[in-house]
């Protein structure tokens, strides 16, 4: 099966971490995985995005054009990113920062979440908010599944702050618990 | 050493674990984006296993820091982008007139000039034609995977060694930032062999040796010249390597090496689906030039689109090596621009669908 997501947001949300998160589910799933970052002259507070395609075949382009999914933290995100995707997509949309009437696609599946309410409910504090998107991302992808992502985070995470592991699996946990339907 | 199974790498770091794996334990460079994670990691690993790492003050220092070091047989590598790699120009003649062997990277970066740092194939001709002076020629490999950074990289040094020529690694900035699991593995010959019969080892015990590329007695520099190009013929004759996808009952072949490949691939996959016969011809070693394959799959395939991040380099090879009815269409971005599958989609459906112009 084959699966591609763009993640995107400001500097410091996290978001190359979930990307390479994913991709450690992936290769636990025994998948074919690439994690490709967006590279340019990236700074905390600038844009960064990253593209991950999973495959069970070998992957192909890196390159996403049209994307399957997106998961979006912040407002310029939505803007340069849902144009592209393919009708059908899903999108998680971060409810806390964009309001979902910036969304012009009426062809697509709007998941609109507020991550920081979610991850301080579920962790204590707001700084999981990518992790709880991750979350619901694979809930509603079926790309891998959460408990992958969950036994992947001792390899994604420095080993310092393995203590925070828990924490995390709260709020991926959390992410899927609020797209089950 | 135990290597885990499957490592989670950017291409970068994967070049540089496989020269160290391949017993590479000298580097000498400048920084230069996008390919930094090669010296980092460098820098980093060459100390634990006895190598030495060193951060020239430019470019050139740094190829003929290579140069000093190739003489002696040890595998030494350096890395760079576009503009370091021009630099270094004059070094790689030196290094093709003096028949050393040495690896070098080029991550390359957009251009003319300074340029961006992204995903381009602009260094095409550079590479294959000679950038520096005189009537040479390097061993050019083009890997489009995370794990063929890695295989290829070991080769580099092996088949280096076989011929003493210098061997260029050409990737870009996806092939270098991007992260895969690859299998590292370690070859069981890690080292050149140390009776070669030309190295500059210190002359106790023995007649002294002279490594250089200055031959002004009457009938040397012609004979030279003929044993260089006696080599290229050899590679051309033994050493190719070259991917190919469904050829066999292809009506249109499509092009392309290193990344790019990667996106066609993608796009053949779907227009297969769609019902096209279309295959895809992949130089892994750019020289020696896959032109025997081109030949062969030209006889039954008459239409072909060249794909490259550029403006048309390696088309021109494509040309000279395919029989004279091949039709040989051309679809490049410059430097700036990656197309997506679904913008190869489109071009490699039109080029199948439209009237052959033959």
């Amino acid at each position: 099966m084959y699966n591609d997501v763009i993640m995107a947001g400001f500097g410091g949300q996290g978001i190359m971490l979930i990307g390479n998160l994913l991709a450690y589910a992936a290769i636990l799933e025994d998948k074919n995985v690439t994690f490709l970052p967006s590279y340019g002259v990236e700074m905390r507070g600038g844009t960064a995005n990253c593209s991950v395609v999973i495959d069970e075949r070998e992957v192909g382009s890196p390159i996403v054009g049209r994307p399957m999914s997106l998961i979006i933290m912040n407002r310029p995100s939505l803007v340069k990113f849902e144009p592209r995707m393919k009708p059908g997509g899903v999108v998680i949309l971060n409810k806390t920062l964009v309001a979902p009437e910036v969304s012009e696609r009426d062809d697509i599946d709007l998941v609109a979440l507020d991550l920081n309410a979610l991850s301080e409910a579920a962790a204590g504090n707001t700084r999981l908010a990518n992790m709880v998107a991750l979350g619901a991302y694979v809930q509603k992808s079926g790309a891998v599944t959460v408990a992958s992502v969950s036994v992947a985070l001792k390899d994604a995470l420095n080993p310092k702050y393995h203590k925070m592991i828990p924490a995390n699996q709260k709020a991926i946990e959390a992410g899927a618990a609020a797209v089950k339907s | 050493m135990s290597i885990p199974k499957k490592v989670f790498t950017k291409g970068n770091e994967a070049i540089a674990m496989a020269a160290i794996n391949a017993g590479c334990h000298y580097y000498f460079g400048y920084p230069i984006t996008p390919q930094n994670e090669i010296p980092e990691y460098m820098a980093e690993h060459l100390p634990a296993v006895g190598g030495e790492f060193l951060q020239a003050e430019s470019e050139i220092a740094s190829i003929n820091m290579l140069l000093g070091a190739a003489a002696t047989g040890v595998r030494v590598m350096t890395s760079s982008s576009g503009p370091g790699i021009s630099l270094m120009q004059e070094g790689f003649s030196y290094f093709a007139g003096n028949e050393l062997p040495a690896v070098v990277v080029n991550i390359s970066r957009q251009g003319p000039g300074l340029g961006g740092i992204n995903a381009t194939q602009g260094d095409y001709f550079q590479s294959v034609k000679g950038g520096g002076h005189g009537d040479y020629k390097l061993i050019v490999l083009a890997p489009h995977t995370g794990q063929e950074l890695y295989d290829l990289t070991i080769k580099a040094f092996e088949i280096s060694e076989k011929y003493r020529m210098l061997t260029l690694i050409l990737g870009d900035a996806i092939l270098g930032q991007i992260k895969e699991p690859i299998i590292p593995w370690i070859p069981e010959k890690i080292s050149g062999d140390p009776d070669r019969d030309w190295l500059i080892t210190g002359a106790k015990g023995r007649t002294p040796r002279k490594i250089t590329s200055l031959f002004l007695a009457d009938g040397e520099m012609e004979k030279h010249n003929w044993h260089l190009q006696e080599k290229y013929e050899r590679l051309e004759r033994d050493d190719v390597m070259v991917e190919e996808v469904d050829t066999e009952d292809a009506e249109l072949i499509v092009v392309a090496f290193g990344s790019v490949a990667r996106i066609v691939k993608s796009a053949i996959a779907q227009v297969r689906e769609a019902g096209m016969k279309v295959g895809l011809v992949r130089p892994i070693t750019l020289f020696p030039f896959p032109r025997q394959t081109l030949l062969d799959v030209g006889g039954r395939t008459k239409k072909f689109l060249v794909v490259e991040m550029n403006t048309g380099q390696m088309v021109e090879d494509v040309r000279l090596s395919l029989p004279g009815d091949c039709q040989v269409d051309f679809y490049g971005r410059p430097g700036g621009s990656v197309p997506t599958p679904e913008d190869l989609y489109d071009v490699i459906s039109e080029t199948y669908t439209a009237q052959s112009s033959n």
